[in-house]
């Protein structure tokens, strides 16, 4: 059995009707999918962006707490984190944003050969991100080990390094399934998700990267 | 009758025997729908109500474990210095006892319930993300056996259900007793976490068209409420656990006096998520009472908004109460306050709940069936549990009590009573559905009585025991002081306990063997799960349903619409709006697959390697992701339904778009 032509964008309806002695919805020229909040894996992604955001949410918590129960904060001898790395990353990330979103437009355009080139240059920032975060963990000015304080710190911005790697990795499969594999429509709805992921591990990065760098220097 | 709230009076199923012509291909659905035969079908199964069974027979394998557990303990007390355990197994005993009953059953086993009903109540095909859901499986038979496995070889966690810092660290818990607890917790927690959210969008996203929000069943009601407790409440113990495992194994120093750490810290983080637990246990337990009482009242519940209103504010609520398992740590008494009045204020909701099944029961025409006598069951129970704990809210009585048998009665009038009891009438209730036979009445009636007689014998006499200063957790007591005649009251009420939990298995196994063949709706009950064959095809229902009120198989006229045009040759759902489950347009299920269970070993793979080195988190991570990537890539060239590249016409619409257009 083939599947029935699809209609276009703006046609699509379930058409209430009678077959025989049944009422019926008739819902075969429903679209096949859909972008946004239409799609589930919209709503799981917003699952997930809970949960994480709740993570990081109670990790900024424990910091604080911790940091109440200390008389230095930073401990004495142990200088503030290096400003110059992760206001780098801040910039980087912050202007990954741009690639993201002109990869979001032109999935939402369905235009592959956009797709393609934008994922690639948000892969680049994505790797980039992820080697100065490297220079970032050499410049804490403290090791994990060595107090609550550094381990704390560390945690923070371990999660967040999680967050991004991960995201980089599926940005890469996704790439990688752009240019080789078999490329439907919905992997447009799939390119889409993905950016508004990468917005959420942007997003955290603003307090995350507040509390690690400025905290000890202004609260 | 000309009150609408009723449901009509005849036979239920008259509506269903008026129902149109068969319009699907009951074959082919069946073709699409099925999982493969034998093993291969068992292991690659999305099936949401297999997952669902499979959940459930382990959550009750741990509840047995658990119960094994506690018996053993009862019989340590049932002599002043009885030596027939010593305290080092004592404390195996109790912790594992509690881990395994909160991480290990009532969780799990609320969600089971949740996987198989929820969808089958909204009237869709599937759960969203089924392949999540397998996997979930798999990982928390995984936290199983963390669980039990090194119980068995003597290596049980052995510091409390709640793992106290600095207890659990690494200097006074050198073994790896501590460390296992902590990843159970990781494996139990990413399993909860993964069908939360499948259960979150699966009532907002697959809901039957007509189910608007004030018309979704209160089951389902309660299990979002529960699934997004979850979502809030476990990032706080995976946070908790992760810093402690840290602390043991990387030498951190979250919890570490001497390092700025603080201890408390643990018990924040832990009791952040702690106390939601006890709602995340109870919510569906009180979402489960609302079922039943519904159907054996034979009228809609009364007071729908404010039950519905009621579990949604528990769920507010009970984020901020965790405080009040702090008492006795000397926190400032602004805050101790503040914890006070919330926790009274909790049983606000609670109070309304109990009046509405009051009302709804006195105004229904009562069918005295086995679900319902376990709900009454609940009713004693758990009001008890509750007013316990409105006198525990107080702190100059916790503060006296802290720590003895009168928490430990308190929390298992809360937690069985709450959930244990509805739980059981659940089993009763749904066994037909999920097995097509019907247990026995009458076994039914005489295992509550063993369970319910049991049950008080036990528990109650801690109330006292606490009051006479029995501290909890200890493995004796000597005797002269004047609590071995209750211990031993609290064995006869084991055994009874013991006799109506193994009534329950004979009714079971009987109704499996020899049970009559139930029809799809042998209670007369009203929502969609009693609208398909016992058991549902795995194609959920043959008709795709809409419905026109919250009790459909009630309130639906004979010719309410069905839903057709869904393709019968893929898996094929529908998917509607969040607010009015209008149809929106369809999408593609996913097929059976072997990716979960390997994606769920490696995950496994990296857990408890982590116990080890922490090098593991690093190795692991190649197969997670080479596994995780096999799931995601394409199976076949239109897995997704939609038109390959290039791409002529696009078909798929933007979230601003309107929902439909005219007919094409």
């Amino acid at each position: 059995m083939t599947a029935p032509q699809p209609p276009t964008a703006g046609q699509h309806a379930f058409a209430p009707g009678r077959r025989g002695a049944a009422r019926t919805i008739d819902v075969s020229m429903l679209a096949p999918g859909g972008f946004g909040h239409r799609s589930l894996m919209w709503w799981g992604t917003l699952g997930l962006v809970l949960i994480e955001g709740t993570m990081f949410a109670l990790t900024i918590g424990a910091y604080f707490y911790l940091r109440e129960r200390n008389t230095y904060w930073p401990p004495q001898n142990i200088a503030p984190p290096d400003l110059l790395w992760g206001t780098l990353n801040l910039l980087v990330l912050a202007a990954s944003a741009i690639p993201n979103e002109i990869a979001k437009k032109a999935a939402e355009r369905i235009d592959l050969r956009a797709v393609r080139l934008w994922l690639v240059v948000c892969l680049a920032f994505g790797v980039a991100f992820n080697a100065i975060r490297v220079f970032e963990f050499l410049h804490l000015n403290v090791t994990f080990s060595n107090d609550a304080y550094g381990s704390i710190v560390w945690m923070l911005l371990g999660l967040h390094t999680v967050h991004i790697a991960t995201d980089v990795a599926d940005t890469a499969v996704l790439t990688a399934l752009m240019f080789i594999g078999p490329v439907e429509e919905k992997r447009f709805v799939d390119v889409e998700e993905n950016a508004v992921y990468w917005y959420f591990v942007v997003a955290t990065w603003l307090p995350i990267y507040g509390v690690i760098y400025w905290a000890p220097r202004i609260i | 009758m000309n009150d609408p709230d009723r449901a009509p009076h005849g036979d239920a199923r008259t509506a269903k025997a008026e129902l149109p012509p068969v319009l699907e291909d009951a074959a082919a659905l069946a073709r699409t729908w099925s999982d493969p035969p034998g093993l291969v079908g068992w292991i690659t199964t999305v099936d949401h109500k297999r997952i669902a069974l499979r959940y459930l027979v382990t959550a009750f394998v741990m509840f047995l474990g658990g119960g094994v557990l506690a018996s053993m303990m009862r019989l340590q007390l049932s002599r002043p210095e009885n030596t027939l355990f010593g305290p080092d197994f004592y404390n195996q005993l109790f912790t594992t006892h509690g881990t395994n009953m909160m991480f290990l059953f009532a969780v799990p086993v609320t969600q089971a319930l949740g996987i198989y009903f929820v969808p089958l109540m909204v009237g869709s095909r599937n759960i969203a993300f089924p392949r999540m859901v397998a996997y979930s499986y798999w990982l928390y038979l995984g936290g199983c056996l963390m669980l039990w496995v090194p119980f068995l070889l003597n290596t049980g966690p052995d510091m409390g259900w709640f793992s106290y810092a600095p207890l659990s660290e690494i200097l006074y818990t050198p073994t790896k007793r501590a460390d296992v607890w902590a990843q159970m917790i990781t494996f139990t927690e990413v399993a909860g976490l993964a069908v939360a959210v499948s259960i979150v969008v699966t009532a907002l996203k697959l809901r039957a068209p007509g189910m608007s929000l004030n018309r979704i069943p209160i089951f389902v009601w309660g299990m979002v409420v529960q699934s997004f407790m979850i979502i809030f409440a476990m990032p706080a113990i995976m946070l908790a656990s992760t810093a402690l495992i840290l602390d043991r194994l990387a030498n951190t120093h979250f919890f570490d006096v001497e390092r700025g750490g603080d201890a408390l810290l643990w018990q924040h983080l832990f009791w952040f998520f702690g106390h939601p637990e006890v709602y995340i246990i109870f919510i569906p337990g009180t979402a489960l009472v609302s079922t039943i009482v519904t159907s054996f009242s034979r009228r809609h519940i009364f007071g729908y908004l404010a039950v519905v209103l009621s579990l949604v504010s528990t769920g507010f609520v009970g984020f901020g109460l965790w405080v009040h398992h702090m008492f006795a740590t000397g926190l400032p008494k602004l805050g101790e306050s503040f914890f006070t009045a919330a926790s009274i204020i909790i049983a606000v909701p609670t109070g309304i709940q109990f009046f509405c099944w009051i009302a709804t029961l006195w105004s229904g025409r009562v069918s005295l069936k086995t679900p319902l006598v376990w709900v009454l069951g609940f009713f004693w129970v758990f009001l008890i549990g509750g007013l316990t704990g409105v006198m525990l809210a107080a702190v100059p009585l916790d503060l006296q009590v802290h720590d003895t048998y009168f928490v430990v009665a308190h929390l298992h009038y809360v937690l069985i009573g709450g959930t244990v009891f509805p739980l059981f009438g659940a089993f009763y209730y749904w066994w037909p559905k999920l097995t097509g036979r019907m247990m026995r009445e009458r076994l039914g009636i005489a295992s509550f009585a063993c369970f319910f007689v049991g049950f008080n014998l036990t528990f109650f006499p801690m109330h006292l025991l606490g009051l006479h200063g029995m501290p909890r957790r200890v493995y004796t007591y000597p005797p002269d002081a004047g609590w071995t005649t209750m211990n031993q009251l609290e064995l006869v009420g084991v055994a009874f306990m013991t006799l109506g939990t193994l009534l329950f298995l004979a009714d079971a196994w009987m109704a499996l063997r020899h049970g009559a063949t139930a029809t799809d709706d042998p209670w007369l009950a009203g929502t969609l799960e009693w609208a398909t064959t016992s058991p549902p095809p795995a194609y959920n229902f043959l008709h795709a349903p809409t419905v026109a009120g919250r009790e459909p198989v009630w309130d639906n006229p004979p010719d309410q619409p069905i839903v057709v045009g869904l393709r019968t040759d893929v898996r094929d759902v529908l998917v509607t709006h969040v607010m009015d489950a209008e149809p929106d347009h369809r999408t593609e299920f996913p097929e059976p697959t072997k990716w979960p269970l390997l994606t769920a070993l490696s995950t496994t793979a990296l857990f408890v390697g982590s116990i080890f080195t922490a090098w593991a988190v690093v190795y692991c991570a190649v197969p997670l992701f080479v596994s995780m990537t096999g799931w995601f890539w394409p199976k076949h060239p239109g897995e997704t339904g939609t038109q390959a590249w290039p791409i002529a016409h696009r078909t798929l619409p933007m979230p601003n778009e309107p929902p439909s257009g005219k007919a094409a």
